[in-house]
C-alpha cells in the first residue's frame, strides 16, 4: 500500500507504479507522480519542517510553489545534497533521500524549540534594541549564536558534479503559465501562425484544473481539455512547449529568464543530461497567465502541522489521491473551500465543520453542504487550536461572541481567497492598481509589450476566461505579424468564482495580542508583529517589511504579503491602496546558481588565452604566470634551477650573447587611412607627422584628466598605415579609448582601426648577438646598421613567411622584433631557436624581461606608473610635443595640481645594502622614526635582484623624486627598516650605446 | 527618547510590547530651518543627527523623496573596510571604521557592526604588487590589513578553492579583521531616531522639486511635493540622484550613475565566516545573520536610474562566486536587486562647499559609500555647521576635478566596496 490516506479511485497517480524513498530515515513509498508532499501525506505525515525563527513544527501549507513550510534536503549522493527544497514541487524518484532542515536533533524534538517559549522577548525587531553590550559581545558572543539558530538548510559541501545547460531563444508570442487561459491564448497565437513558446512550472499543464474538478471545457473535464490541448500544441511546428519551467525573471524589452528542471524528477538520470536549463527569451509578445494563489486564514495558531489551504487538500485529493485528514474542519472567507469540502466529503473523509467567517457564502452553497450533511457555521470564527504536532481540535466562536465550540479534527483547510499573480507583470514594470470592489490588485499601466490574462488579470468566470485569452493569442500573434487561422474560442463553465474573500486578520487574532496568528508562515510574523511595526512608527510598507521580515522568506510573500499589507492599513488607519505593495523583485522563485552559470565554469569561466608558441615553450619546460586572460612564458627553469637561477641565468645570457622572447600577447592595433596620422597625434602626446614610414617611434597616450594611460612603440609602415602596439594589458581597452574617439570626437577623420592583437606572433631577440642570430632567417632587409638603424620597420620576409621586422629594444640590447602571422609563430619560433643555439643565446620569460628593462628604467605602465602620473612624472615629459595644438589630455595636463611643484616622480631606488631586494608596494618615508600616521613620500613600484648590476635595483615614485637624487629615505618593514638612496633610473649602460649595436 | 536595553525589552514582553513608542515622528515641515538636507540615507540622517548633537542645531529638516533608507542605504551588500590607499581615503574610512565600532552604543541601537574581516583575494603577480602596496602603506598609517598565503586564505574561509588547477589560482590575500559588515537598515533607523529624539524633522515621500536662491545666489529653500520650504542651509547627500538635485541650483557634478546589482540566496546555516572579495573575477560574498548568501559585483556598464539591471551582470558574477566557491553551485538565489550608484571619475568621493553659497554636497560614494557613513555623516555636519570642511575631509573638494588633485582609488582597485 502507499499510504494509509490514499483513497482508492481517486487522483491521476497511477497505483502500480511506485517508488522508494526516506525521509530522515525511514523509508516511505509513493507513487510515480507524486511529489515529496503528497507521498508524505499519503502516509500520514503532515510534520515537513521547522520555521526559522521560533522553531514551531511546521506541516505542508500548499501544494505548489508558494510554500513556506515543507523545505527539505534532497539528496542523490553526498556530493548533490540540494537543501531548501519546497516539498510540494520536488517529485518522487525512487532512491531519492529527503532530510529535514533546521531542528536538532530531531523534526519531533527540536532543542531550537525554545525560543517558541521565549517568544514574548523576541517580537519583531527586538534585536535592535538589545545585544548592544557589552560593547564586543555582539560579534563574539550573541551574532555567533544567532546565527547558528537562522539559516535553513545545511549547504553542500562538496563541489556540484552536475551540469547546467543555457538556451537562447526567440519567439513572436512567450506564454507564461498553462493553466486554461495560457492554454487557449496559447493555441489561438499558434493557429494565427506565430511562433509560441509555452512554458510552465509543473510537471503537467492545467495548473488550477488539477485541482478544479468542477470546471468543464468544450464538454470535456477542465483537466483533460488541458491535457489534449497540450497535446495539440506539442504537434504543432511553431510551438515549443516547456513543463517543469519557471519563468523566473522579467527584464527590459521583453527579455525572460526561465528555468528548466530537467532531470531532478528522475531516478538514474543519463550521464549527459543537464540538470536543469536556463532559457533566455526574447519575445516580441509576452502572455502573462500565472493564475492565481490561495491565501490562508490569518488566526490564532493557524500554523499547526495539518492546518493547509483548501486548495492544496484538494489538489492533493483530485490529482494525487490522498486525503489530507480523516476528520477535516473548514476555516474559510471564501467559497472556495466549500469545493474543497465537498469534494473530500465525496471521498468519504468526514468533514467536521465549515467556519465562514461572511454572513453570506455564495448562491446554494449551503444547500449543497446541507445535503451533503456537513454542518457550516456561517459568520464564525476559528480562534484557537491545539495539537503539538498535528491539529488535534479547533476551538470555535461566533463573531463577535464569546460562547465556544470545541471540535476534534485531524485537519483543518483554510482559504480567505486568490491573490492574482501579478509578479511577472510587476516585474515587467507594469504598475498594479487596486481594485476596490474586488479588493485585489490587478495589472494597471503596462510598460512593455505584453498582457495579462485569466486570473491574474482579475478574471473570474472561466468563459470569460476563454475567451480573453483566446482574443489575446489572436491579437498579439498579429502584433507579431502573423493573421492565420483563428482559432475558436473554447466553451467553458466553472463552479466557483475566484473574487471575495478576505485580506487581514480574522476576527480573534486582534487587536489582542497575546495570540500568535501567523501571516508569514517561514519568518514567524505574527499579525501583532505588523502592529507593533506600526506603533514603533514603520509607516511605509518597506519600513514594516524590513522590521518584521514578513514576505523576506523563501516564498518571498506569495502567501504573505497581502495580509500584511491589510493588517498595516487596519492599524495605520488608511486604505490598502495608500499603503500599496512592497516591489516584486526575480526571481519568482529561487533559482539554482548552477543554473544561472550554466557552462562558465573553469576553463570556460574566462577564456584562457594561449599565444601561438605556448605548446613549445610547454615543451621546453617554462613555468607560466596569469597576466590577464593570458598565459605567459614567466622563466625557462633548467633542470638544478630555481626562479631565482632561471632568471639570473637568463639575463646574463640576453646581455652577454642573446636571448629570444615571446612577445605576441603584447596588443596591436592597425590603424589605416588618409588620416591616420592625424589620428594619432590626437591620440598620442608625440607628433606623428614627422615619422616617416620605415620608422618607428615610442608614444604615449593619456586620458582625458592628463594621464598617462597606456605606451608603445608605433611603426609606420606606409604613409597610410601605422602598426600601433600596445601594452598586455591594455589591448583592449586601447581599442575602445581610439575607437570611442574616433566615433565621438574626431568622426571627420578617415582613419579605420582594427586589432591584430592575436593575427602577429612576436618574436624578439635581444643581446648582442641578435643581428647574427636573425639575419640568416630574413629575406629582403639589409640589417646593418646604417640601413636598418634602432627604431626601423620593414616589411620582409622571415623563414620565408611575410613579416613585419622592427628593430627595437625593451632591454637596451641590439634587437629585434619578428612579427609572423600567427599560424607561422611556432615554427618561426623554434627556427630563432635553432639560429640561437650555437650562440648559447636562450629563451627568457617575463621575469627576465622585467629585470632588463628596469636595468635600463624603462617603464611598464600599469605597475610603474597607476592612472595618477603625467608623462612627466614618470620621466617622460620629452615624449609630449611641446608644439602641439591638441591631444586627448592636453587640457588635463595643464591643471594646477599636474604643474605643481613636488609631484610624486619616478626614481631609481638603490638599497645601501646592496643584496636586499626591496617589496614591490613598500612605502618609502624620510623619517622613519616618525610615530603613525606616517607621511609617506611615495612607493616602490619595481624591485628586482640585477644579475647584471650585481645588486638589488628598484624603480619607486617619490615626492619630489628627481629633486632628492643622492639623498637617503628609508623603508619601514614590518621586520626592518631598509635605508635606501634616490637615484637615476638607469642602472646599466648609461650612456645607452648598446642599443645601437 | 526611551531606552532600548535587555530590561526594556524583557519589560515589554511582559505586556505585549505595547509600551514602546515610535522610533521617529512623522512631521508636517515647518516653513522654515536652519539646515534642510535632501536625502533620507545613511549618510543624510547620519549628519542630521551630528548636527543636532555635535553643533548644537536642531532645526534641521532632512526630506526623503520615499522612505528613509529606502535608497541604496537600504540595497547595499554592507561590506565594510577601511584599508584603502591613499592618505586622504585612509583618513574618511578609517574615521568612519572607529566610528563604527562604537555605533550601537552611540545610537542605542543595534547596528551590528560585525567586524569578521573582510579578504580581498589576490590571483596573480599584478594583484599582489597592488595589495601589498595597501598593506605598506596601511601599516604606516595604523591602519589593520595584512597578507595571507593561499593556506592561510583557506585556514580563515573554509570554502575557498585554493587549488592550482582553478581558472584564477590564488596567490595571496589581503585581510582587514577590523572590517566586517553591518545591519543597513538598523543604520538608517537608528541614526532617524537618535536625530528625531533631538529635534530633527525626518520627512517622507517629499521630493525636492526645485532648489530656490536669493538675489546674492545663495540658497532659500526647496520646492518639494509638499510645497516651499525654507532653509539657510542646503546638504545634498542624495546618492544616485546627487546629478540631478545639483542640477536644480545649475550646479554640473562630475558623476555618472550606474545601476549597482546585488542578490541574495536562500537561508542556509552558517557557512561562510568572513567577507571575501576578489577584484580580478569581480564578485564579492558574505553570509548575512540570516544565513543568506550576500553578493554583489560591478556596476552595470552603461548609465541608468532603472533600479533593475540586466541579468547577465548577475549571471557572470555567480560565474565568478561559484568559480571560487565550487560547494554553492547548488545553493539558489533568492532575490535579486540594484540600487543606482554615482561614480566619480576617481571613484573617491566628493563632500564639500559647491559654487553655490550655503549648498553643501556629499555626493560620489558611488559603490562603497555605506561603510563610510558614520564617517561621512559626521564630517559633512562639520562642513555645513562651519562652511567649511573638517580637515579630515579636506580633500575631496568637488574643486578637486578642476585642479587635478585626484584621489584615484580606481587605478588601484577595479570594485571599489
Ligand atoms: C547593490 C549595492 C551594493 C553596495 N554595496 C556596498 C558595500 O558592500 N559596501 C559599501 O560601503 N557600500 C556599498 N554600496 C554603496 C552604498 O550603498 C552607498 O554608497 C551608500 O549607502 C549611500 O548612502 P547615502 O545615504 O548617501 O544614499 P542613499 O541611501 O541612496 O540615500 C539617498 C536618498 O536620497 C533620496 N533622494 C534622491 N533624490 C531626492 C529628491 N529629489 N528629493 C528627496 N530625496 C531624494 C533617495 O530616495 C534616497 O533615499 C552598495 C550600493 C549598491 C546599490
Amino acid at each position: 500500500m502507499t499510504g494509509a490516506n490514499r483513497i482508492a479511485g481517486a487522483g491521476r497517480l497511477t497505483p502500480a507504479k511506485t517508488a522508494r524513498f526516506s525521509f530522515d530515515g525511514r523509508s516511505y513509498t509513493a507513487l510515480a507522480g507524486d511529489t515529496v508532499a503528497s507521498a508524505l501525506l499519503a502516509n500520514g505525515v503532515h510534520l515537513m519542517g521547522r520555521s526559522f525563527k521560533y522553531h514551531r513544527p511546521r506541516g505542508v501549507v500548499s501544494a505548489g510553489p508558494e510554500e513556506p513550510n515543507a523545505l527539505i534536503n534532497v539528496s542523490r549522493d553526498t556530493a548533490r545534497s540540494q537543501p531548501n527544497v519546497r516539498a510540494t514541487v520536488q517529485e518522487v524518484f525512487d532512491g531519492m533521500k529527503v532530510g529535514s532542515q533546521n531542528r536538532y536533533p530531531s523534526l519531533s524534538f527540536d532543542l531550537g524549540g525554545v525560543n517558541d517559549a521565549l517568544s514574548p522577548f523576541f517580537a519583531a525587531g527586538f534585536y535592535y534594541k538589545t545585544f548592544m553590550w557589552p560593547k564586543q559581545a555582539w560579534a563574539s558572543i550573541y551574532e555567533p549564536r544567532i546565527r547558528e539558530a537562522a539559516g535553513l538548510g545545511v549547504s553542500p559541501t562538496e563541489e556540484d558534479p552536475d551540469h547546467y545547460a543555457c538556451r537562447y531563444a526567440h519567439c513572436d508570442v512567450l506564454v507564461i503559465g498553462g493553466g486554461a487561459a495560457g492554454l487557449a491564448a496559447a493555441r489561438a497565437a499558434a493557429l494565427s501562425g506565430a511562433s509560441v513558446i509555452l512554458a510552465d512550472e509543473q510537471p503537467e499543464l492545467g495548473g488550477a484544473l488539477h485541482f478544479d474538478t468542477g470546471a468543464e471545457i468544450d464538454g470535456q473535464n477542465g483537466y483533460a481539455w488541458a491535457q489534449k490541448t497540450a497535446r495539440e500544441l506539442v504537434g504543432m511546428e511553431n510551438v515549443t512547449l516547456l513543463s517543469r519551467t519557471t519563468a523566473f525573471g522579467y527584464y527590459a524589452q521583453n527579455f525572460v529568464a526561465m528555468a528548466e528542471r530537467v532531470t531532478d524528477h528522475i531516478s538514474r538520470p543519463e550521464a549527459n543530461a543537464p540538470r536543469e536549463r536556463l532559457w533566455q527569451v526574447r519575445a516580441k509578445r509576452v502572455i502573462i497567465a500565472t493564475g492565481s494563489i490561495e491565501r490562508h486564514m490569518v488566526f490564532a495558531d493557524n500554523d499547526r502541522p495539518g492546518i493547509l489551504l483548501a486548495s492544496a487538500a484538494r489538489t492533493y485529493l483530485n490529482h494525487f489521491g490522498v486525503a489530507v485528514g480523516r476528520k477535516v474542519g473548514v476555516y474559510t472567507a471564501h467559497d472556495s473551500a466549500y469545493e474543497a469540502a465537498f469534494d473530500l466529503k465525496r471521498a468519504g473523509v468526514s468533514i467536521v465543520a465549515i467556519i465562514d467567517s461572511r454572513m453570506r457564502p455564495g448562491e446554494g452553497l449551503l444547500e449543497q453542504a446541507r445535503s451533503l450533511g456537513i454542518e457550516v457555521f456561517t459568520d464564525h470564527a476559528v480562534i484557537a487550536t491545539s495539537g503539538r504536532l498535528r491539529v488535534a481540535s479547533m476551538t470555535v466562536v461566533p463573531n463577535g461572541g464569546s460562547a465556544k465550540r470545541k471540535f476534534t479534527i485531524d485537519a483543518l483547510i483554510t482559504s480567505s481567497g486568490w491573490t492574482p499573480s501579478v509578479h511577472m507583470f510587476s516585474q515587467s514594470r507594469g504598475k498594479v492598481a487596486y481594485d476596490a470592489a474586488t479588493g485585489r490588485f490587478l495589472p494597471g499601466h503596462y510598460v512593455q509589450d505584453c498582457v495579462s490574462v485569466g486570473t491574474c488579470n482579475g478574471t473570474d468566470d472561466l468563459q470569460a476566461i476563454l475567451e480573453e485569452a483566446t482574443a489575446a493569442g489572436v491579437k498579439m500573434a498579429a502584433e507579431s505579424g502573423h493573421d492565420g487561422a483563428a482559432a475558436a474560442t473554447p466553451a467553458g463553465r466553472n463552479l466557483f468564482a475566484w473574487t471575495g474573500g478576505m485580506a487581514g486578520a480574522a476576527y480573534g487574532a486582534g487587536p489582542d495580542d497575546s495570540v500568535k496568528a501567523f501571516v508569514d508562515f517561514q519568518n514567524d510574523v505574527c499579525a501583532k508583529d505588523i502592529r507593533l511595526a506600526v506603533r514603533e512608527g514603520m509607516h511605509s510598507i518597506e519600513h514594516i517589511k524590513r522590521f518584521t521580515t514578513n514576505g523576506m522568506a523563501t516564498d518571498q510573500g506569495k502567501l504573505s504579503n497581502l495580509h500584511g499589507l491589510a493588517i498595516a492599513a487596519e492599524a495605520l488607519g488608511r486604505g490598502i491602496p495608500e499603503v500599496g505593495l512592497t516591489t516584486f523583485r526575480a526571481p519568482y522563485t529561487p533559482v539554482t546558481f548552477g543554473t544561472l552559470i550554466g557552462h562558465a565554469r573553469g576553463d570556460i569561466f574566462d577564456p584562457t588565452r594561449k599565444t601561438p608558441m605556448h605548446a613549445v615553450e610547454e615543451a621546453n619546460g617554462a613555468a607560466f604566470e596569469d597576466v590577464g586572460q593570458w598565459k605567459r612564458a614567466w622563466y625557462y627553469p633548467r633542470a638544478g634551477e630555481d626562479m631565482h637561477a632561471a632568471v639570473n641565468r637568463e639575463c646574463r645570457t640576453v646581455r652577454t650573447s642573446a636571448g629570444y622572447f615571446n612577445a605576441s600577447t603584447l596588443g596591436k592595433i592597425e590603424v589605416v587611412g588618409p588620416d591616420a596620422a592625424a589620428f594619432l597625434n590626437l591620440i598620442y602626446t608625440n607628433s606623428w607627422d614627422t615619422l616617416k614610414p620605415g620608422r618607428c617611434r615610442y608614444g604615449i597616450m593619456l586620458r582625458e584628466d592628463g594621464f598617462v594611460y597606456d605606451d608603445g612603440v608605433v611603426g609606420r609602415i606606409a604613409e597610410d598605415r601605422f602598426h600601433v602596439t600596445t601594452t598586455t594589458g591594455g589591448a583592449p581597452r586601447v581599442m575602445h579609448h581610439m575607437e570611442d574617439y574616433l566615433q565621438t570626437e574626431f568622426p571627420h577623420l578617415d582613419v579605420w582601426l582594427t586589432s591584430t592583437t592575436e593575427q602577429w606572433a612576436v618574436i624578439a631577440v635581444q643581446g648582442p648577438k641578435a643581428r647574427e642570430i636573425v639575419a640568416p632567417l630574413v629575406e629582403g632587409v639589409d640589417l646593418s646598421n646604417e640601413a636598418f638603424p634602432h627604431m626601423s620597420v620593414a616589411e620582409a620576409k622571415v623563414c620565408g613567411v611575410p613579416a613585419r621586422l622592427f628593430r627595437v629594444s625593451f632591454t637596451g640590447e641590439l634587437g629585434y622584433e619578428i612579427n609572423v602571422p600567427a599560424d607561422y609563430g611556432a615554427a618561426v619560433w623554434e627556427a630563432v631557436a635553432k639560429a640561437a643555439e650555437p650562440f648559447g643565446a636562450c629563451p627568457y620569460g617575463t621575469e627576465t624581461m622585467h629585470v632588463l628593462r628596469a636595468e635600463k628604467g624603462y617603464i611598464i605602465v600599469g605597475q610603474d606608473t597607476d592612472g595618477t602620473l603625467t608623462p612627466d612624472d614618470a620621466g617622460l615629459a620629452w615624449a609630449v610635443g611641446k608644439k602641439k595644438p591638441d591631444f586627448v589630455g592636453i587640457r588635463g595636463l595643464k591643471r594646477p595640481d599636474l604643474i605643481r611643484e613636488g609631484r610624486k616622480q619616478l626614481v631609481g631606488l638603490l638599497t645601501k645594502d646592496p643584496n636586499i631586494v626591496l617589496e614591490e608596494g613598500a612605502q618609502i618615508v624620510a623619517d622613519p622614526n616618525q610615530p603613525k600616521p606616517m607621511t609617506m613620500l611615495g612607493h616602490v613600484t619595481s624591485a628586482y635582484w640585477s644579475e647584471n648590476a650585481g645588486r638589488s635595483i628598484a624603480l619607486a615614485v617619490v615626492a619630489g623624486g628627481r629633486a632628492k637624487l643622492g639623498q637617503t629615505l628609508y623603508v619601514p618593514m614590518p621586520d626592518r627598516t631598509i635605508a635606501v638612496e634616490v637615484s637615476d633610473m638607469v642602472f646599466i649602460d648609461k650612456e645607452g650605446g648598446r642599443i645601437h649595436g | 527618547m526611551r531606552k532600548y536595553s535587555v530590561f526594556a525589552v524583557a519589560r515589554e514582553a511582559m505586556r505585549a510590547h505595547k509600551g514602546w513608542e515610535a522610533q521617529w515622528t512623522s512631521p508636517e515641515p515647518r516653513s522654515q530651518y536652519d539646515v534642510i538636507i535632501i536625502g533620507g540615507g545613511g549618510h543624510g540622517l547620519g549628519a542630521a543627527y551630528y548636527l543636532a548633537k555635535e553643533h548644537g542645531i536642531t532645526n534641521v529638516a532632512v526630506i526623503e523623496k520615499g522612505w528613509l533608507g529606502g535608497g541604496n542605504t537600504g540595497r547595499n551588500t554592507t561590506i565594510i573596510r577601511s584599508n584603502y590607499l591613499y592618505e586622504e581615503s585612509m583618513d574618511i574610512y578609517e574615521h568612519s571604521l572607529k566610528l563604527w565600532e562604537g555605533l550601537s552604543q552611540e545610537l542605542n541601537y543595534n547596528v551590528m557592526y560585525s567586524p569578521r574581516g573582510v579578504m580581498m583575494l589576490s590571483h596573480n603577480i599584478h594583484d599582489s604588487q597592488v595589495f601589498k602596496r595597501h598593506i605598506h602603506a596601511n601599516r604606516l598609517y595604523g591602519i589593520d590589513n595584512e597578507w595571507l598565503t593561499p593556506e592561510q586564505a583557506k585556514d580563515y574561509c573554509p570554502p575557498l578553492d585554493i587549488s592550482a588547477s582553478a581558472r584564477y589560482p590564488i596567490n595571496g590575500a589581503a585581510l582587514q579583521r577590523r572590517g566586517g559588515t553591518a545591519r543597513h537598515d538598523a543604520v538608517a533607523w537608528g541614526y532617524a531616531r537618535a536625530a528625531s529624539d533631538r529635534g530633527v524633522h525626518v520627512i517622507q515621500n517629499c521630493e525636492v522639486k526645485a532648489i530656490r536662491r536669493g538675489p546674492d545666489g545663495a540658497v532659500t529653500g526647496v520646492e518639494t511635493t509638499k510645497g516651499f520650504i525654507g532653509a539657510k542651509k542646503i546638504g545634498v547627500s542624495a546618492s544616485g540622484h546627487n546629478s540631478m538635485v545639483l542640477a536644480m541650483a545649475d550646479v554640473r557634478l562630475p558623476l555618472q550613475s550606474n545601476p549597482l546589482q546585488a542578490l541574495v540566496s536562500e537561508p542556509l546555516k552558517p557557512i561562510f565566516p568572513c567577507v571575501v572579495m576578489s577584484n580580478t573575477v569581480h564578485a564579492y560574498i558574505s553570509q548575512s545573520d540570516k544565513g543568506e548568501l550576500v553578493i554583489g559585483a560591478g556596476t552595470d556598464q552603461f548609465n541608468s536610474y532603472s533600479q533593475t539591471g540586466g541579468l547577465q551582470i548577475i549571471t557572470h558574477t555567480l560565474d565568478a562566486i561559484c568559480e571560487l566557491f565550487p560547494i554553492f553551485r547548488r545553493v539558489k538565489m533568492m532575490r535579486q536587486w540594484g540600487g543606482i550608484t554615482d561614480n566619480t571619475p576617481d571613484r573617491s568621493p566628493i563632500q564639500g562647499v559647491t559654487p553655490v553659497p550655503n549648498l553643501f554636497v556629499n555626493c560620489g560614494w558611488g559603490t562603497g559609500g555605506f561603510k563610510a557613513t558614520p564617517g561621512s555623516a559626521h564630517l559633512f555636519a562639520h562642513l555645513i555647521a562651519r562652511g567649511e570642511p573638517h580637515r579630515l575631509a579636506a580633500g575631496l573638494t568637488l574643486d578637486r576635478f578642476r585642479t587635478g588633485r585626484l584621489i584615484d582609488e580606481a587605478a588601484a582597485a577595479a570594485v571599489a566596496h
